[in-house]
């Protein structure tokens, strides 16, 4: 892997445009057409404020920018808690901001502390990536 | 109407494996955006998400009324074009808050010689509603 890595580097924040469409054929890709992802009558009716991405959509785009930011390296963790929803409006679309530091390298691997905002609001808890890294 | 208590421990397989073709993997990686040409990693997703629709359907509770609160996967090897992967999800934990479900389950998904290439740990809350 070319990408060096090292403790307490701070990782160049990645903007995403979520749109409607995208949520589309996120759940053509995935199979999940859970309609709280296309329907707003049917995500307000179950509490929600709007259509929400899929959660699945929001830790998607942390695999891209773990991906961009390490090269490609091998994944070993990833995961999140979806702790606010990302509101897709039907026009436009929300943007989804993800940024992360090098928490730590040990072992073969690196750990990497990460920030996930919408319109400046947190909304992945505890999300954590480990990907494979040669290196001290 | 909350879900049986009975459910914990118990097991639900997908109906079907899934071979990782490149054709599956550059579906989901467009969709995603995913750069490069491996498989992206939330792709076991697509198997997890299969055994949890078992598990929905077996308990006759609406997709709609599911909402994602937590997703974390370890992975014991990356996934690669060619593998043909199966799932079974577990009902590893069940409790009520506020009137919601919160419903945790382990989705272990293995290749075609039954080794685990991941597992996917999910929460699941559940609103049953009144309006059904």
């Amino acid at each position: 892997m070319s990408i060096v890595l090292t403790a307490g580097d701070v990782l160049e924040p990645k903007a995403f445009t979520v749109t409607r469409a995208d949520l589309v054929a996120y759940a053509d890709a995935s199979g999940d057409h859970n309609p709280i992802h296309q329907d707003e009558e049917v995500a307000r009716s179950v509490g929600l404020p709007g259509v929400i991405a899929h959660g699945m959509y929001t830790l998607a785009l942390v695999g891209r920018a773990v991906a961009d930011w390490t090269d490609g390296a091998e994944v070993v963790d990833l995961g999140a808690k979806f702790t606010s929803p990302v509101v897709v409006p039907a026009e436009g679309g929300a943007e989804v901001v993800v940024a992360g530091t090098v928490k730590s390298i040990a072992d073969g691997m690196a750990t990497l502390a990460l920030e996930v905002t919408c319109e400046g609001q947190k909304v992945l808890g505890m999300p954590k990536a480990v990907v494979k890294h040669a290196g001290a | 109407m909350p879900v049986d208590p009975s459910l914990v421990g118990r097991d639900f397989p997908a109906p079907a494996s899934l071979t990782v073709t490149p054709e599956r993997v550059g579906a989901f990686a467009q969709a995603v955006g995913h750069p490069g040409d491996d498989v992206p990693p939330t792709f076991p997703i697509v198997l997890a998400f299969d055994a949890m629709m078992a598990f929905l359907d077996s308990e006759q509770i609406d997709l709609h009324r599911i909402v994602h609160g937590e997703q974390r996967f370890a992975y014991a090897r990356p996934l690669v074009v060619g593998d043909e992967l199966s799932a079974t999800l577990t009902v590893s934990g069940l409790r009520q808050i506020g009137g919601a479900d919160i419903i945790a389950t382990t989705s272990e998904i293995a290749d075609a010689t039954g080794a685990v290439v991941c597992t996917g740990k999910a929460t699941l809350v559940h609103s049953s509603g009144s309006d059904a």
